[in-house]
């Protein structure tokens, strides 16, 4: 075992300072921001050693930490991660930061709360990056609902109560398939819930087809493939915009994690059989979802939308079965992360002083706040996928993958190219260019320099992503070709 | 790295290093600041460019990497220059130009706000451009083809506030993004098939590729290059503005006009140019990539120089007109005669530029005028400007001994020489268009600054150039006087070439200058049999007084001399005559409409129709509030069985336990 185990801090370090602020009221509101942006830092601090330490020659797990934890049935607190997983647990903390910051005026009332909410969900979904023991991915995935649950229902908006039972209820029945379908693993791998046994478990087809059925709807919900998307859009519009961030950053990537980690290595043969209706669902994202998002007149649904489509990106990369699909999957998962947030954290910004989300209540905000124009540019053209952004980078190899798996997949892939462009740009025209279309905006105050250092931070991030990636593949070329080969092998 | 290597690198960084100076620190630095750090890395990377192309000359091709962009699979992704006699005349070309428009841009923007913003996207765009052409590998170029839209994008939309150049940014990209979506599945294609994405081993494997079929249709069989050509053309369709997407170009002039003449004109929009001929290994082998590039060519260079003839806005003739050329040059490359495009290409980015920067000139001088209607004699008033443009559309009507004749004329012969299908349609189309080209220069020489005087009171309410900064009412009265000398001395130095850079024809095209940057096909040899005519400049503008082209030019001017000097009252008699050939040219074809009914708003309403029938009526409203209801319809069933009553429930009890009993004892 590792000398210190870094894994369980990224994990706990946030959650025992949630549970700290929690003792605070909201009169104590400065001392618990800052608090709380200590313990997000220390939490990034904390992951930044599993880069640093990460062999990137191996694809075995790393950072292994394993102990009993209900012994009876065989569960281990087993943790560890591999090039797969190990960007997920940085971005993470790296986001939970940003959002700490994002919420640093907007959020007035029960402050404590707030921000113990995020920072115990940052350790939580840590958790479910790190958990190697199914039933302990099992718990972490379960309990990050219910921060974001709470998180839409205290802090979100008018509508938030029908969004929070609608986006509990939609992720919770898909997750519990899941959980029948880890007991029959458990059943089969005469009683081991480590998933990496699982991977090694020989399966019939009939088991591996309801099995991927029942890890489909917990994952696909929580991507969210078409059809099991309309939460999402919902969601977003009544979240607040922390919540949105790390909504679209790290929860998302939830269910693309897991079927990367449990879907294709422990059911290679019908992920092979399945994988035409996946792409067929992928590419409904693209092009089905690229097209909604133009028609959409609120900022939120139209990113959230936007969203939906770029992880179309994330499900088509995986099920083509290439390196070029599954690495540029998984980066598109990364600059995902940083340019939804990155997006969401924009419309926060004009949020909070306009109050509204309509992009026709807008127009001309470049007049007024020019460095926010400036900046936000970039991330629109990031969200375009534009080269030398960290947008491009993941759909460009999935573009390259796909067509190389078949022409039209490619080029339906590729329709978001234009459709990507089409929507951004033209929210960002009605929004951002134009005269100065209202006394509100004329009113407008350009970003402060808390605003301006957290989307300064995601700024350097996509670029530095999208024009040097090549640090982030380097992490995961082993574990993404050591998958690729086990899922060559029939289980049958 | 040798200190060659280094020098490399600092023709593209430079003009960056400039960019980020005076976008990020353009408040520190001030408006003074912004140009000359600006000019000063554009001047660097000229003097470096001119360095490289006297060691190119010398034998010296380099190509090599960067860095590692990317590693996938097997697969390394590079960030890597490629140093050739193709890209070494770019690189000259496109940082002489550059810094022409900087130095003009002083005078043109003095009293804009966004003074430094304009000099960091210019410079911005010249990185841009330089990592386009000095690319070795697709990704790189692709990279440097999005970027270079990107701040063409910004550059249209510079004066953002103005609905017409937010809407034609906007179109400008979408327009593009259209193209670049071919260009992609081209690039993909590539990568599919040849596993690399590197210039030197893609082009070396194409050979053994050529007779490659792959079925994207089941069961018609293509030939792979042909597919992959054609996907590449696309993309050059849309950034080189070849009909049927060319719509965007005349739109962006709604940019300031030193970007006219840069991007719009001499440098960007020939990216496809340049493309096409650096993939000159691939369409070579591909006889139908060679036909449809001839055909979309050769309809662009005649129909867009049509609408030029129509047009009052000087800008929108000068983009016009340089649609048209762009058509030649596209002709030039599919008859195979890739060096007399990328010739062309070089001619038209000198006179062009001149001619956008000498409307420019007249622009500023009738404070933000552009309409022809009320210019007219002002070649008195502005002598430089005249000549200097006089030159330009000397050369854009194709006349020796200016520039523009030796380009133009070899495109014709090249074409005439041809013998890939199509060819014979796109001779008659550039012959025809060699007309139209020298009515629309000369209609515009002699509507701006012979005449009637027609400016006046009226100048300033018909401006579509005018900015917030020139609503000062400075010099409203007097005659409109000569423009600065940042204004006039790169128009003097743009006019040299655009006059003497024809001469070199010898060189290039004869003298084997391309060397091996291009490949032509031995079934391809009409360059060489226009070698064997070849006997000099002089000899070839003897040799033309008795060619046709020579005679359509000089009628199209003389043509337009009779019409705007001699009977000016006649265009507006046979415009009311052919008023319906007119509205055609004025309707530009009825493209735009079209576009704006059909794509514009076809996709809004489709997007439209799936969010509300889709995601709101058939998801949310049947699927997922439907299991809502189901359940709460069940449960309603549900609730009926509890009511609460006793003897309900001992006798619901009673029946459960007769059928378990039953079913229990009919087991056994």
């Amino acid at each position: 075992m590792n000398s210190t185990p870094w894994l369980s801090l990224t994990i706990w370090i946030p959650i025992l300072f949630g549970m700290f602020v929690l003792m605070f009221s909201d009169r104590n509101a400065p001392l618990v921001r800052r608090i709380s942006l200590v313990g997000a830092l220390i939490g990034l601090a904390v992951s930044l050693p599993l880069y640093a330490g990460f062999n990137a020659q191996t694809s075995a797990m790393q950072f292994v930490e394993l102990t009993p934890w209900i012994p009876r049935f065989n569960i281990r607190y087993n943790l560890g991660v591999d090039g797969i997983s190990v960007l997920f647990i940085l971005l993470n903390s790296f986001i939970t930061v940003l959002v700490v910051l994002a919420g640093w005026e907007s959020i007035q009332k029960r402050v404590a709360q707030y921000m113990a909410a995020f920072l115990i969900m940052s350790g939580l979904l840590n958790g479910v990056f790190a958990a190697m023991d199914a039933m302990l991915f099992y718990v972490f995935f379960e309990a990050t609902l219910i921060p974001m649950y709470l998180v839409i229902g205290v802090w979100g908006g008018p509508n938030r109560v029908y969004t929070a039972v609608k986006f509990f209820l939609y992720t919770l029945l898909g997750s519990l398939l899941m959980l029948v379908a880890f007991l029959y693993l458990y059943d089969k791998s005469g009683g081991s819930f480590s998933i990496l046994d699982w991977h090694k478990l020989p399966l019939a087809m009939t088991p591996q087809i309801l099995l991927f059925v029942a890890f489909f709807l917990a994952f696909a919900v929580k991507v969210p493939m078409w059809p099991v998307h309309t939460w999402l859009p919902d969601a977003h519009v009544e979240a607040p915009t922390g919540g949105s961030g790390v909504l679209a950053a790290i929860l998302l990537k939830l269910g693309a994690y897991g079927f990367i980690r449990f879907s294709l290595p422990i059911l290679p043969d019908a992920s092979h059989a399945l994988s035409g209706f996946m792409i067929t669902l992928s590419l409904i994202a693209v092009v089905y979802i690229g097209l909604v998002a133009i028609a959409q007149t609120d900022m939120k649904k139209l990113i959230a939308y936007s969203s939906i489509a770029h992880m179309g990106f994330v499900t088509l990369g995986f099920f083509i079965f290439n390196a070029y699909g599954v690495e540029g999957a998984l980066i598109q998962m990364v600059s995902h992360g940083f340019v939804s947030a990155a997006m969401f954290l924009c419309v926060g910004v004009m949020y909070d002083r306009m109050h509204s989300r309509n992009i026709a209540d807008y127009g001309g905000v470049v007049n007024t706040m020019p460095k926010f124009a400036a900046l936000m540019m970039l991330f629109a053209l990031a969200n375009s996928g534009l080269p030398a952004t960290s947008g491009f980078v993941g759909e460009f190899m999935v573009i390259m993958g796909a067509l190389k798996h078949n022409f039209w997949i490619g080029f339906l892939a590729a329709t978001t190219l234009i459709f990507g462009a089409a929507y951004t740009l033209w929210m960002y025209k009605r929004v951002i260019f134009g005269a100065v279309a209202n006394d509100h905006v004329a009113k407008l105050k350009d970003i402060g320099a808390r605003e301006f250092l957290v989307l300064i931070a995601l700024a350097l991030a996509v670029l530095g992503m999208g024009l040097y990636p090549q640090p982030f593949t380097e992490v995961m070329h082993t574990s993404v070709n050591g998958l690729l080969q086990h899922l060559a092998v029939s289980k049958l | 790295m040798t200190s060659m290597q280094q020098l490399y690198l600092l023709v593209p960084m430079a003009p960056l290093a400039g960019a980020l100076v005076a976008g990020l620190a353009g408040r520190v630095v001030g408006r003074a600041g912004a140009h000359w750090v600006t000019i000063i890395g554009v001047t660097i990377s000229f003097l470096a460019s001119v360095v490289v192309f006297l060691d190119v000359m010398n034998g010296n091709v380099f190509n090599g990497s960067v860095y590692t962009w990317l590693t996938s699979g097997a697969t390394r992704f590079e960030i890597g220059f490629l140093i050739d006699r193709l890209s070494v005349l770019m690189m000259v070309v496109v940082t002489f130009v550059s810094l022409m428009v900087h130095i003009y841009t002083i005078g043109y923007m003095a009293d804009d706000p966004g003074y430094q913003r304009f000099f960091s996207y210019i410079s911005l765009f010249t990185f841009s451009m330089l990592m386009l052409v000095m690319s070795n590998n697709f990704v790189q170029l692709f990279f440097g083809w999005e970027a270079v839209g990107v701040v063409s994008y910004l550059l249209i939309g510079f004066w953002y506030t103005r609905p017409t150049a937010i809407y034609a940014n906007l179109k400008a990209f979408l327009v593009n993004r259209v193209g670049d979506f071919g260009f992609l599945l081209g690039i993909g294609l590539v990568l599919a098939h040849f596993g690399t994405l590197d210039y030197a081993s893609v082009f070396s494997h194409a050979p053994g590729m050529a007779q490659t079929t792959i079925e994207i249709f089941p069961g018609s069989p293509w030939l792979l290059i042909s597919v992959i050509c054609i996907c590449l053309f696309i993309g050059a369709m849309g950034k080189s503005a070849q009909f049927p997407l060319h719509v965007w170009l005349p739109d962006s002039m709604e940019g300031p006009t030193p970007i006219s003449a840069l991007i719009h004109a001499a440098t960007m929009v020939t990216a496809g140019i340049f493309m096409v001929s650096r993939m000159s290994p691939l369409f070579e082998l591909s006889e139908a990539a060679l036909s449809f590039v001839l055909v979309i060519g050769g309809i662009t260079a005649f129909f867009m120089a049509l609408i030029a003839v129509v047009q009052y806005d000087i800008k929108r003739v000068i983009a016009y007109s340089t649609l048209s050329q762009l058509g030649y040059m596209t002709v030039a490359l599919g008859a195979s005669a890739y060096s007399v495009g990328m010739f062309h290409l070089m001619t038209h980015a000198f006179f062009k530029a001149v001619l956008f920067l000498g409307a420019g000139s007249v622009i500023i001088a009738l404070h933000h005028e552009q309409d022809m209607r009320k210019m007219g004699g002002l070649r008195k008033y502005m002598p430089i400007t005249y000549f200097t443009m006089l030159i330009g559309a000397l050369a854009n009507a194709g006349l020796p001994p200016f520039a523009g004749f030796f380009s133009k004329d070899s495109i014709i012969e090249a074409v005439h020489l041809s013998h890939t299908p199509g060819a014979g349609f796109a001779h008659l189309m550039v012959l025809m268009g060699v007309f139209v080209g020298g009515l629309y220069s000369f209609r515009l020489i002699f509507y701006a600054f012979h005449g009637k005087e027609r400016f006046g009171a009226h100048a300033r309410d018909h401006g579509h150039d005018s900015h917030a900064a020139a609503h000062d009412e400075h010099g409203h009265s007097h005659a409109p006087h000569e423009t600065p000398a940042v204004v006039t001395v790169p128009l003097i130095l743009l006019a040299i070439p655009s006059i003497a850079a024809g001469w070199f024809i010898g060189t290039i095209l004869y003298g084997g200058y391309f060397g091996s940057a291009i490949y032509i096909s031995p079934a391809h040899e009409g360059l060489a049999e226009m070698a064997k005519e070849f006997h000099g400049v002089i000899g070839m503008m003897l040799h033309a007084v008795t060619t046709l082209p020579f005679w359509f030019a000089l009628s199209g001017a003389v043509t337009a001399w009779y019409l705007y000097i001699v009977n000016p009252e006649l265009p507006g008699v046979l415009r009311q005559k052919f008023s319906f050939v007119v509205n055609i040219l004025m309707e530009k074809y009825g493209f735009d409409r079209f576009n704006d009914w059909f794509f514009a708003g076809g996709v809004r309403a489709i997007g439209g129709g799936l969010w509300k029938f889709g995601d709101v009526t058939i998801i949310d409203g049947f699927m997922v509030n439907g299991s809502a209801r189901l359940v709460g319809w069940i449960s309603g069933l549900v609730r009926l069985a509890q009511s609460g009553y006793i003897y309900h429930y001992a006798f619901t009890m009673i029946i459960g336990v007769f059928v378990l009993l039953t079913l229990w004892f009919g087991q056994v």
